[in-house]
């Protein structure tokens, strides 16, 4: 029976944020600390000519300079920390100045005067894909694979950037809905065949749709401060993930990762903006090593919009094919995506909602990334998935509308079981269970109940929408590491990071169940290197519930097992004598004799070798070996690689339904009620899975409505650089009285039943926001994320400017 | 085209020739002494008298400075959060006598004569947590905590005023503190149940 799995605790550091006591990384301060701020690019695309910074190098308290040739190089479309010769964005960083307080800093900064050379610049991919379009790197404006033949013929594999250009019929095809016949694509992949798939269907609907990337808006604008101590980097640095950064950041500061502390106790958000080292780290930490000072360099909200990262757009097209019972029969699919100034963009993850989302018995998927003068792009929140969910959510519905059937049954017919697929490449997953989703959902909304109400009420209508949202959700092969303290005490160190998920905990709390310890009897060590952590997952794609509860799970079963070993030696008989419970190891045939934990661990330190951590499996990762070889001899080590086996993609899914009421005469729109019920296995954690669930709904009535880059596209500057402009959700632009379940069926290749769900919360939101909307204005698509206000009053208007032509970063 | 007339050295020469000039390494230590000793832009250090979370506190504060910025690098009270610095976010809020304030639009000169609480006098002086403290806490409202000290104060400052507030007043009167996590039902939810209401 479970003890806590699926029960509600509180993590150790909530109390410290409602204090305010818990720190993040600009929080912390040290002796002799000084200050970098960074030079900033004004311009969307130029070429640094030269730099004068003699003026402020003679300021008093100006410590230094650094630029990119400090740093290693980077090559084109990667996201350097300093610009070299070429700047592509506006804010990208130039330069960055040291001084002993940052006032003087940014006073040194006015200082510097810099020459450009203006350089042409594009801010919507489609514009830059046009004959004659500018692109947004010199060298072109698409990143392409290439292969040459090597020696013996083994081919040699790269890629480079090229400029691409579609002919004008493909560019105008795909601005007015049909297929861009005669474009280039980078990637393209198809399974069945869907010239038959469509020859079956009893209705096509085909339309063009776009989505616009924004900023994470990480409340933490991110900060990084480093020292150096005794040969070893202090790195206090704002990240989602904690073990996962290890190597990666020593790389940028060219050391050893065992010389590498990397301190990060909590995370002001992170939203996928900082799931690894991000170029800006190495600054910190070389800057400080030059000046052999503590160095801080934390950036301004503006800069965050800047370097924070963004998610890609996308301007696409989608032909699909239903049969008359409902069964997407073919999907036809091609996707332009943004990939600002860096990033593959995320066509692939797109396309893979739409294979999850519908199950189509044939697919098809051509997409291409094209650059643009805007901030660098990278993970966002279910990048590809999430925002295919908001656009393609409508576009079903019609599909559904055109043979006559329920929206929510369509769906249902469609939905993937856990023999299902998802990807081009139709691979498994572990398990899954939408339709009992949808059931579940339909039942608690009331969906029946209410399309029999009223839909007009004087200038308002109400709309029904139902979504749904996709993530991979979980990864395998990560260590787990516990220790049984000569106390009695289990300590679970996790390498999991801290953006406010809590799965750091709640995955810990599968080596407590396993060992059956009470969790006011365990304690979590994490947060910083030197607390000796296991190679973790890094904290991001939905991953660390699945992942983390394995990992934590077998390494408590390695500490079971020695336990046991240790109790046969000491008291007879062989280790399938005996089990444990109430803190004890004890024989099965006599509970009487056995060892208590405490016992258990004071002798594993005296038989030392695996017990204590001397020795270890030959497979677990570096990190994990460093942080054993430092805990040995301390207790009873238990250890272990997560090699349960098993195959497929772990599917964190989940349906919304969403009930609104626009207003026509002022296109505002209100959410009446939103309800969602995940398919992510066992729920670890109750209470903290209700507030990623409301969490991640905020994010998808975000996507679906308010959220936009805005580029002035006469000048390549950005026009919504702040918070307020951004208009991320507040408590006056949500539902506040959503209801959230669960199916809460356990996934069989997981030991605690459980899967993620972060990132499909606001698909699903965003999805059924996006159909209740188009069921409000009786099917009318926008096909837009978002679909603003500005949208909404135009298109009651009889005005078409604010959607026609797949504008994008732009008003 | 060029954007400035001001080319005096390439960026090569420029680079292998002044950064991290000796008069430079031998300046400074450290940044406190630095910013008592120089402000880039802030005028003249005084000193004043503030009274925070019921304490007197004498520090030297130039008169362009917020109270934001002297809270965290000047008092240490780094509970309050920066999240914008334009008031835009709410994460710095405090109560200035008992009023919800964004301390980044605050100058320091200028709440002299006030009582300022921070988070960090929130908790009862036997550490005690406030209920709306300990209402965060039973219903898991904090996600990633930035926004969270925010939150508190304004709570507070709502159920001073307003002892049992319904569901939308609350969210009326906590409009002003973005969650960027989106946990906004559970903050609310801990009004609810701080003022008895659900428990």
């Amino acid at each position: 029976m479970s003890t806590h799995i699926g029960f509600d605790f509180t993590p150790p550091d909530v109390p410290g944020k409602v204090t305010g006591e818990i720190k993040y990384a600009e929080d912390y301060r040290r002796e002799g600390m000084v200050f970098a701020r960074l030079l900033t690019s004004p311009l969307p695309s130029g070429r640094v000519v030269g730099i004068d910074a003699s003026e402020a190098l003679r300021m008093d308290g100006v410590l230094g300079i650094f630029t990119a040739d400090d740093l290693p190089p980077v090559a084109p479309p990667g996201n350097p920390a300093l610009a070299s010769e070429y700047v592509t964005y506006v804010g990208q960083p130039i330069l960055a100045v040291a001084a002993i307080s940052e006032e003087i800093a940014e006073s040194a900064i006015e200082k510097i005067r810099i020459d450009f050379e203006r350089r042409p610049f594009v801010v919507d991919p489609i514009e830059s894909l046009s004959p004659g379009g500018a692109n947004a790197y010199p060298e072109g404006n698409v990143l392409v694979r290439t292969e040459e033949e090597g020696p013996e013929g083994a081919p040699i594999r790269g890629a480079e950037i090229r400029d691409v250009k579609w002919p004008r019929s493909a560019i105008d095809a795909l601005k007015s809905g049909k297929e861009p016949v005669g474009g280039e694509f980078t990637t393209e992949w198809a399974f069945g065949d869907v010239d038959a798939g469509f020859a079956e269907a009893a209705a096509i609907v085909e339309e063009p749709f776009v989505t616009i990337g924004y900023p994470h808006h990480s409340l933490e604008s991110r900060t990084c401060m480093a020292y150096w101590e005794n040969g070893k980097c202090f790195f206090h640095g704002s990240s989602q993930s904690q073990s996962a950064n290890d190597n990666g950041l020593a790389r940028m500061l060219n050391i050893d990762p065992a010389d590498l502390v990397f301190i990060n106790e909590a995370t002001g958000g992170g939203f996928g903006s900082k799931i690894g080292p991000y170029p800006f780290m190495a600054i910190s930490g070389n800057f400080a090593k030059v000046l052999n000072r503590p160095l801080q360099l934390r950036i301004t909200r503006e800069q965050e919009f800047y370097i924070g990262s963004a998610r890609s757009g996308m301007q696409g097209w989608i032909k699909m094919g239903v049969k008359a019972d409902g069964k997407v029969s073919a999907v036809d699919l091609v996707i332009v995506n943004d990939g600002g100034m860096t990033g593959g963009g995320s066509h692939n993850s797109s396309a893979q909602h739409v294979t999850v989302a519908y199950q189509p018995e044939n697919m098809r998927f051509r997409g291409i990334t094209v650059y643009t003068n805007t901030t660098p792009r990278g993970a966002q929140r279910g990048p590809g998935q999430n925002e295919m969910a908001a656009v393609l959510a409508p576009i079903a519905d019609k599909a559904a509308k055109a043979i006559g059937m329920d929206r929510v049954a369509f769906r249902r017919v469609n939905a993937i079981d856990s023999d299902g697929f998802q990807g081009g490449s139709q691979a498994p997953v572990t398990s899954a269970f939408v339709r009992e989703a949808l059931d579940q959902g339909m039942r608690t909304f009331g969906w029946n109940e209410k399309q029999a109400l009223a839909k007009q009420n004087g200038s308002k209508v109400r709309g029904l929408g139902v979504g749904i949202g996709f993530h991979g959700a979980g990864g395998r092969g990560y260590d787990g590491l516990v220790r049984i303290g000569t106390d009695g005490k289990l300590y679970i160190h996790s390498g999991v990071g801290n953006l406010g998920t809590y799965s750091y905990a709640g995955t810990c709390r599968a080596a407590a169940e396993a060992l059956q310890m009470p969790w006011d009897r365990c304690e979590i060590l994490r947060g910083r290197t030197d607390n000796n952590l296991p190679h973790s997952s890094g904290q991001g794609g939905s991953n660390t519930i699945f992942t983390h509860t394995r990992t934590n799970w077998v390494a408590a079963q390695d500490a079971i097992t020695k336990l046991k070993e240790i109790a046969a030696q000491d008291l007879g008989g062989n280790a399938n004598d005996y089990e444990i419970g109430d803190e004890r190891v004890f024989a099965s045939a006599d509970p009487s004799k056995g060892l208590s934990y405490a016992q258990a661990a004071a002798r594993a330190i005296e038989l030392g070798g695996k017990y204590s951590g001397q020795e270890y499996p030959d497979d677990i990762n570096p990190i994990t070996q460093r942080s054993v070889q430092a805990l040995a001899g301390s207790g009873l080590i238990g250890v272990a690689k997560d090699n349960i086996p098993g195959q497929g993609t772990p599917p964190g899914i989940l349906v919304g339904f969403c009930e609104i009421e626009l207003d026509k005469d002022t296109g505002k729109v209100e959410i009446l009620d939103y309800t969602a019920v995940a398919d992510c296995g066992t729920v670890v954690h109750p209470k903290n899975f209700d507030n990623a669930m409301r969490g991640g709904a905020v994010w998808g009535f975000g996507m679906a409505g308010l959220e936009r880059h805005v580029y002035d596209p006469q000048n390549g500057l950005p026009a919504n650089t702040g918070i307020y402009q951004s208009k991320p959700p507040t408590y006056l632009d949500v539902n506040v009285n959503t209801k959230m379940g669960a199916v809460n069926i356990p996934d069989p290749q997981n030991p605690t039943g459980g899967r993620g769900i972060g990132e499909p919360t606001q698909g699903a939101a965003a999805a059924a926001y996006a159909s209740a909307i188009s069921d409000a204005l009786d099917g009318h698509l926008f096909n837009t994320a978002p679909t603003t206000t500005d949208m909404i009053i135009n298109h009651l208007a009889g005005n078409d400017y604010s959607t026609k032509s797949l504008k994008t970063n732009t008003f | 085209m060029n954007d400035s007339v001001n080319l005096q050295l390439t960026r090569r020469r420029f680079i292998k020739g002044v950064i991290f000039s000796g008069a430079a390494a031998t300046s400074g230590a450290g940044a406190y002494l630095a910013a008592n000793a120089q402000s880039g832009n802030g005028g003249a250090e005084r000193l004043i008298s503030l009274t925070i979370n019921g304490r007197t506190r004498r520090v030297d504060v130039p008169p362009t400075e917020t109270l934001a910025n002297t809270l965290r690098y000047r008092l240490n009270l780094t509970g309050t959060k920066i999240g914008c610095n334009r008031g835009e976010c709410g994460a710095c809020t405090v109560l200035i006598d008992g009023v919800p304030n964004y301390a980044c639009s605050v100058l320091t000169h200028n709440i002299k004569a006030k009582d300022v609480i921070s988070i960090e006098g929130v908790k009862a002086a036997d550490g005690s947590l406030h209920p709306i403290q300990q209402a965060f806490i039973a219903e898991n409202a904090p996600q990633c905590g930035f926004c969270t000290p925010g939150q508190v104060m304004s709570a507070m400052a709502l159920l001073s005023n307003n002892p049992r507030p319904t569901k939308a007043e609350a969210a009326q009167a906590m409009s002003g503190n973005l969650c960027r996590c989106g946990a906004y039902e559970h903050y609310l939810n801990g009004v609810l149940r701080a003022s008895g209401q659900i428990a």
